[in-house]
């Protein structure tokens, strides 16, 4: 029988990093993701893996911490919550500008400012659109479920590196507190210093020395405005190729649906409950779920809006993915674009969003 | 079979652990479940509850507004959960401290004097396992023997002298409810 553990989101972030060999992980904490540093600090994994796990004084030395292991190419994670992704931002930006891969955790609650230690999805922007400045993109993966959770943090190192750019996985308070069962992933052994040569070579700062050729620069710094265009064009050819390959999605029930909803972390699970009731009344009711956020799965909403009277984006915020939503249907199409959340920590329960969806029928 | 449970408190009377135990039970007998908390500051010397849900299938939400059982331990709880049962469902409470007993006559309503059983057995602490005996013998969704099973995976190695104790209070729990 597979080992089936019942683990909390936030603790199995922290196993999953351990068993897919992260060589360290910086952080600080805060609530309601504490548990990710607590476990790590329970397991020990300095004894087994050698992974490294530091509790930095501040967000800011995190995500530095972070930059200094990246450009030294190894498999280094961070995990905060909102508050704590703001003060990250400016180095989110940096690690985007020197292509250098990571793994960042938001855990999110409600905001703005210190706002509330409940559950939110308000950070979409943040994480989806910027935060940090200048034109750079993060790959965004939102889990719904604690195995997900686990799932996604070798998936975010894997596609980290393969695209040397920072990943993020965007959850909240529900799913990070929340306890399933979960199948934990095979272990994978921490690379080698050959391998991470072998691997990372051409861009790591693995101590060649200048005599063995050209030695490797992790920099974000490009004085000649012509020079920064080209290194620009070079991340946009980088997010195009993101934007083909990469775009995860679960669509449930949505081939004959009238009225779709898109939802992805928590909503999306409460969402999943609204289309089982609504479709054991007879409505023909569908979900699109976004695994990625960027990518965002702009060709099929696209797809299913043509089929569709109404699409109801369905987020714990004010309304910051319908913009998503309504840029993939757009405005030549007939379906009708709403938004529906309760936001600042309160989550919607299926029936204020059956009562929503029911509004618009 | 699915079974949706919201079990409301004080924090520190064992309600988020009873969840877990009786979570770990599901497991055991390879049921889905979910485990969702209150978290947060309403968890030092307030109140705390913890949904529970069993089910052979998926589970599609997590969050959920009404429920099969809820299991109220105290008055702050019974305010805010006695409308939350479903037509037809269950609500056990331990009358201790409540000064407005439930209302509704479309539920069936249980008590179980946990608070007064556990005085008698001279160990506070084994207050909630009653509360879960009572509960299981009005709706045996796990067996006794997959309860112990989980509460030797959910309990650190030097807990398990604990588990007879524990075993004990379970079946204290189901002769009492009524």
């Amino acid at each position: 029988m597979e080992d089936i553990k019942l683990l909390k989101g936030n603790e199995v972030l922290a196993i999953a990093a351990i068993r897919c060999g992260a060589d360290g992980y910086f952080g600080y904490p805060i609530t309601p993701q504490s548990e990710v540093m607590e476990t790590l600090m329970d397991e020990r994994p300095w004894l087994t893996t050698g992974m490294v796990v530091l509790q930095a004084e501040s967000e800011t030395s995190s995500i530095n911490m972070i930059y200094g292991g990246a450009a030294a190419g190894k498999r280094v994670m961070t995990s905060s919550s909102s508050p704590g992704l703001s003060l990250m931002c400016e180095g989110l930006s940096y690690l985007a500008g020197a292509e250098l891969p990571c793994l960042v955790v938001n855990v999110a609650r409600g905001g703005p400012g210190l706002g509330s230690i409940q559950a939110s999805q308000a950070d979409y922007f943040q994480l989806v659109k910027g935060g940090g400045h200048g034109d750079y993109k993060l790959i965004v993966l939102a889990p719904n479920s604690v195995q997900e959770m686990n799932d996604f943090v070798g998936l975010g190192f894997d596609l980290a590196f393969k695209y040397r750019i920072p990943a993020v996985i965007l959850t909240d308070g529900i799913i990070g507190q929340m306890m399933e069962k979960v199948t934990l992933s095979p272990e994978r052994p921490r690379r080698t210093e050959e391998e991470l040569a072998k691997e990372c070579g051409d861009w790591a700062t693995t101590g060649r020395k200048a005599s063995r050729g050209k030695a490797n620069l992790a920099n974000s710094l490009f004085l000649d405005s012509v020079d920064l265009e080209q290194h620009n064009l070079h991340l946009q050819k980088k997010y195009r190729e993101i934007e083909k390959n990469e775009v995860l999605c679960e669509q449930i029930q949505v081939e004959d649906a009238e009225y779709i909803m898109v939802a992805y972390g928590t909503s999306s699970r409460i969402c999943m409950k609204v289309v089982e009731d609504m479709r054991k009344e007879g409505h023909k009711v569908g979900l699109i779920r976004p695994i990625t956020l960027f990518p965002f799965p702009t060709e099929i909403i696209a797809k299913a809006a043509e089929h569709s009277k109404v699409i109801l984006s369905v987020e714990m915020s004010a309304g910051q993915m319908v913009e998503d939503v309504r840029l993939a249907v757009g405005c030549a199409c007939k379906c009708r674009v709403e938004h529906f959340g309760r936001f600042g920590g309160v989550v919607h329960s299926p029936a204020e969003v059956y009562e929503a969806l029911k509004a618009l029928m | 079979m699915k079974e949706e449970i919201i079990i409301a408190g004080f924090g520190g009377q064992g309600v988020l652990s009873m969840g877990k135990i009786l979570a770990y039970s599901g497991v055991m007998q390879g049921n889905e479940v979910s485990w969702m908390p209150s978290y947060g500051p309403e968890m030092r010397g307030g109140t705390a509850n913890v949904t529970v849900i069993l089910s052979d299938d998926r589970i599609s939400s997590p969050v959920i507004q009404e429920f099969d059982t809820v299991i109220i331990l105290n008055q702050q709880s019974m305010d805010k959960f006695e409308n939350a049962v479903k037509p037809g469902g269950i609500l056990l409470y331990d009358p201790n401290g409540i000064t407005h007993p439930p209302k509704r006559a479309d539920i069936k309503v249980h008590t179980i004097a946990a608070t007064e059983l556990a005085g008698k057995l001279g160990n506070a602490k084994v207050f909630n396992m009653i509360v879960l005996g009572a509960y299981l013998k009005l709706k045996p969704v796990v067996t006794i023997e997959n309860v112990v099973k989980g509460l030797k995976k959910s309990l650190p190695e030097r807990a398990h002298k604990l588990i007879p104790a524990n075993e004990e209070a379970i079946r204290v729990g189901m002769e009492s409810v009524e």
